[in-house]
C-alpha cells in the first residue's frame, strides 16, 4: 500500500529524492523488472531505505533512488517503473526504456519472477539488447519451490550470457550473491556476452545498413544496433526521446519527474 | 557541435528508414516480438522444470471465492468487519488504562505546579491544554491503531488488497472513473494525502483528478479513531461492540458509495469523458510474515500517525485552553465563537463546540475529538475522564447529545473537508488553485447538505 513514514502525512510535502547528503557514487545500478516480481523487495533488502512494498500491481510510478556500498565502492541504485516489456506501450515502459538506454547505468539488475519465468525472460531479453550489463536477479525462489518449479540457474546463465543469481528477496537469501554478480559486471570485472535475438534475414539486413549512420549520429558509446532497429521500427517515442536528447534539454533523470507522471 | 549537426543527421536517418522500410513493409513490430517470445520461450523451456503439478490451485481456488461475482462483497464486507470489530472490541480496555494512567500523570503534574507554586496561567496552558489534549490523543488513538493497522497490514501482505480493487474496478467504471481509482481510494483509508499522491498512477488527467476530488470521502487513520469512539459511544445503548462495528461498517460503506455517487456526478458535469481501460494483474497470495508486519506497522504506521497527531494536538490544545480560558466581556472566546456558530451547528444536528472543533481540528483530522471534549470540559463542570462511559456522561449527560447528534458529528468527519494537508497536496499535485478550492468546497457542500437532510428529517419525523 505504499504507505510509509515518507508517503504519509507531511513527509509527502518533502521531495522524495532528495535524500540526506548522498555520498559520490563509484557505480550508477538500474534495477528493472516486472511488475510483483518483489522488484521493491529487493530495492528495499540493498539500500534499507525505509520503503514500504505492497502487492500493488504497478504501484513504482515516480522512481525511487538510494544507495548501498560494497568491497568499498558506493553504488547508486535507481528504481526503474515496473514494466512487461520495452517496446513502450505505456509510459512506464517508456521511462525505464529511455533511461536504460540515454542513461547508460554502469549495471542494469533484471528481477524476474521463477514462477513465470517465460514471461519475464521477455523483459530480460529486450533489456539484453539495449545494454550488455546486465545481471538477472531470479526472485521468489521460494515461492517457485513450493509451487514444484525448478529453475536450473546454471543453464540459465549460459543461454544468456550474463550472471544469473537465484533470490528470495524476502528473507534476504542470495542477496550478497546479487551484489557481487553487481560490483563484478560494473567495474568490468566479468565480461558479460549476452544473449541478442536474431531476426529475419532481411531485418538483419536492414539494421546493417542503417547502423552505421545511428553510430555516427549517437557516438560509438550508445548501442546503435538497438537503436537502429528502434527507428527502422519507426517507434515515434523513441524518435522523439533521440530528438529530446539531440537538443540536450532534457536528460532523463531526476529533474524529469514532472515529465515521467505527465 | 553535436547540437548543430544532429536534427539534420537524424532526418536522414529517418529519410533512409523510409527508403528500407517504406510504410512498415518489413513487418518489423510482430517480427521483433515474435522472435524475442520465442527466444524467451526457448530459454525458458530449457532452465525450468515442474516436476509435478500441485494437486489444487489454491491461488485459484481462492479468487474463485474472493473476486466473484456472488460472493466478493460479502466476504470482503465480513473481512472489512472483522477488522473492525478486533479493533473496537481489543480497544476499549487499554483506552480506559491508558486514560487512567494519563490522567493520574495530570494530577501529579497538576501537584508539581503547586508546588513550583507556578501562575495560574502556566499550570493551566501546560497542563490543562497541552497535556491534557495530547493525554487525550494517546489514549484515544493509540489502542486502536494499534490493532487496526497490523489488521490492515496483514491483509496487504497476504495480497488481498488488489482483491478489493478488482471488485470495485466495474462500479468505478460505471461511475465514468478509472478503475484505478479503487486503488487510490483504499490508500486514503491510511492517509488521504498519501491517496492523492498514489493518483499519479492515473495517466489520464481527467480520471485522475475526480480520483483526487473524491479522495477524502473515505476515512483516513486520522478520523478512524473518532469514527470508532463516537460508534462506542452510540452503542453503548446497545449495550455490545457488535453495534459499534456495524456502525463503522456502515459508515465506511456510505464513504464508498458518496465517492462513486461523487464520482459519478463529476463525470458527467465538471469532468466530462469516457473512463479508460487498464489491466490489474493479481498477485499471487503470499503467506504473511506475521511478525514483520507487526514491527512495521506499529513502527511505520502506528507510532508515525501518533507522532504527527501529537505534535498538531500540542499547540491545538494549548490554543484550546487559551479561547476557553480569555474572557472577553464575560464569556470567553471559545464559548463566544460556539455560541455564535450555534444555530449552524444546530441546523445540520451539530453544536456550536461541534463545528468548532472541527475548524480548529483543520491542520488534522486526529485532533477534532480531542479538541471537543476540552472544550466541554473547559465549559462543563467534569475535569478528568477516562472512559466511554465517562464519556457517554460528559457528551450526552451534560452537553446534550442525542444519537442524531452523533450520527451527524460522524456523518460531518466523514464528509468534511480534506485536512489541511491533503489540501496542501491536491494543490501541488493539480498545480491548480481552482481544483483546490473545489477540492474543499465540494466535500463541505456535501457534508453540510447530507448533514443538514439528515438532522431536519429526522426532527420532522418526530425521532428525536
Amino acid at each position: 500500500m505504499g504507505l510509509t513514514q515518507q508517503s504519509c502525512g507531511r513527509g509527502v510535502m518533502r521531495d522524495g529524492l532528495s535524500k540526506g547528503a548522498a555520498p559520490q557514487f563509484d557505480y550508477v545500478v538500474a534495477l528493472a523488472g516486472n511488475p510483483n516480481t518483489g522488484k521493491s523487495t529487493v530495492f528495499n533488502a540493498l539500500t534499507g531505505l525505509n520503503q514500504h512494498t505492497g502487492n500493488w500491481p504497478g504501484k513504482t510510478v515516480a522512481r525511487a533512488e538510494g544507495w548501498y556500498g560494497d568491497s568499498g565502492l558506493i553504488f547508486k541504485l535507481v528504481d526503474l517503473p515496473g514494466a512487461y516489456s520495452l517496446l513502450a506501450n505505456s509510459v512506464e515502459e517508456q521511462v525505464a526504456r529511455d533511461y536504460l538506454y540515454f542513461e547508460r547505468p554502469d549495471a542494469t539488475v533484471v528481477v524476474a519472477d521463477a514462477t513465470c519465468l517465460e514471461r519475464n525472460l521477455n523483459l530480460v531479453l529486450q533489456v539484453l539488447e539495449i545494454t550488455p550489463r546486465a545481471v538477472v536477479c531470479v526472485n521468489l525462489v521460494d515461492e517457485a519451490r513450493r509451487k514444484k518449479i525448478e529453475v536450473d540457474i546454471v543453464s540459465l546463465r549460459e543461454s544468456l550470457g550474463v550472471p544469473v543469481v537465484a533470490t528470495a528477496a524476502r528473507d534476504g537469501c542470495g542477496l550478497a550473491a546479487l551484489v557481487a554478480a553487481v560490483t563484478d559486471v560494473s567495474s568490468g570485472r566479468v565480461k558479460t556476452t549476452p544473449c541478442l535475438v536474431n531476426y529475419r534475414e532481411d531485418i538483419e539486413d536492414a539494421i546493417r545498413r542503417l547502423e552505421p549512420k545511428v553510430r555516427k549520429l549517437v557516438g560509438e558509446e550508445f548501442n546503435s544496433r538497438w537503436l537502429a532497429l528502434r527507428l527502422l521500427d519507426k517507434d515515434q517515442t523513441v524518435i522523439a526521446a533521440v530528438r529530446r536528447w539531440l537538443s540536450g534539454k532534457v536528460r532523463p533523470g531526476p529533474g524529469v519527474r514532472g515529465e515521467i507522471l505527465a | 557541435m553535436r547540437q548543430n549537426s544532429a536534427p539534420t543527421g537524424l532526418e536522414e536517418i529517418l529519410q533512409e528508414v523510409d527508403r528500407i522500410n517504406p510504410s512498415g513493409a518489413l513487418g518489423l513490430n510482430d517480427c521483433v516480438v515474435s522472435h524475442i517470445y520465442g527466444k524467451a520461450e526457448q530459454i525458458a523451456r530449457e532452465a525450468v522444470t515442474q516436476k509435478e503439478k500441485p494437486r489444487v490451485d489454491w491461488d485459484r481456488r481462492l479468487d474463485d471465492i474472493l473476486t466473484s461475482r456472488v460472493f466478493g462483497f460479502p466476504s470482503m464486507l465480513l473481512l472489512l468487519a472483522i477488522v473492525f470489530w478486533l479493533t473496537v472490541s481489543g480497544a476499549n480496555y487499554p483506552s480506559v488504562v491508558l486514560a487512567s494512567a494519563l490522567f493520574w500523570g495530570q494530577d501529579r503534574l497538576m501537584d508539581l505546579c503547586r508546588w513550583l507554586s507556578a501562575p495560574a496561567w502556566v499550570s493551566g496552558f501546560f497542563v490543562e491544554g497541552v497535556y491534557r489534549c495530547l493525554a487525550w490523543v494517546v489514549s484515544v488513538m493509540l489502542p486502536p491503531m494499534a490493532i487496526f493497522f497490523p489488521c490492515f497490514t496483514l491483509l496487504e501482505d497476504m495480497g488481498y488488497l488488489p482483491r478489493i480493487a478488482f471488485n470495485l474496478d466495474r462500479f468505478f467504471k460505471k461511475a465514468g472513473a478509472h478503475g484505478k481509482q479503487s486503488l487510490t481510494m483504499s490508500m486514503g483509508f491510511g492517509c488521504n494525502a498519501a491517496g492523492v499522491v498514489a493518483c499519479r498512477i492515473i495517466e489520464s488527467p481527467r480520471e485522475r483528478l475526480i480520483a483526487m476530488l473524491t479522495n477524502n470521502f473515505v476515512p483516513c487513520n486520522g478520523r478512524f479513531p473518532t469514527l470508532i469512539a463516537l460508534a462506542g459511544l452510540m452503542a453503548l445503548g446497545m449495550g455490545s461492540s457488535a453495534g459499534a462495528t456495524l456502525i463503522v461498517v456502515g459508515v465506511v460503506l456510505t464513504g464508498i458509495a458518496l465517492t462513486l455517487a461523487v464520482s459519478w456526478l463529476l463525470s458527467k458535469t465538471l469532468l466530462r469523458g469516457i473512463p479508460s481501460s487498464f489491466t490489474l494483474e493479481l498477485p499471487p497470495y503470499r503467506k504473511p510474515q506475521v511478525g514483520r508486519v507487526i514491527v512495521r506497522s506499529v513502527f511505520d504506521r502506528t507510532l508515525f500517525v501518533l507522532g504527527r497527531a501529537a505534535g498538531v494536538a500540542a499547540p491545538a490544545g494549548g490554543i484550546t485552553w487559551l479561547l476557553a480560558n480569555i474572557h472577553v466581556g464575560g464569556t470567553s472566546v471559545l464559548a463566544r465563537c460556539a455560541n455564535w456558530l450555534n444555530p449552524f451547528g444546530q441546523a445540520l444536528g451539530l453544536d456550536g463546540f461541534i463545528v468548532m472543533a472541527f475548524v480548529l481540528g483543520f491542520p488534522a483530522n486526529e485532533i477534532v475529538l480531542p479538541i471537543l471534549i476540552m472544550s466541554y470540559l473547559a465549559t462543563g463542570a467534569m475535569t478528568g475522564l477516562d472512559s466511554v462511559e465517562a464519556l457517554y456522561r460528559l457528551f450526552v449527560v451534560e452537553h446534550g447529545w442525542t444519537w442524531l447528534t452523533v450520527l451527524c458529528t460522524m456523518l460531518f468527519s466523514l464528509l468534511h473537508y480534506p485536512c489541511g494537508t491533503t489540501l496542501w497536496t491536491i494543490w501541488r499535485e493539480s498545480g491548480s488553485a481552482r481544483w483546490t478550492a473545489l477540492a474543499f468546497l465540494l466535500p463541505l457542500a456535501i457534508a453540510c447538505a447530507v448533514c443538514l437532510a439528515v438532522a431536519q428529517t429526522v426532527r420532522l419525523v418526530g425521532q428525536v
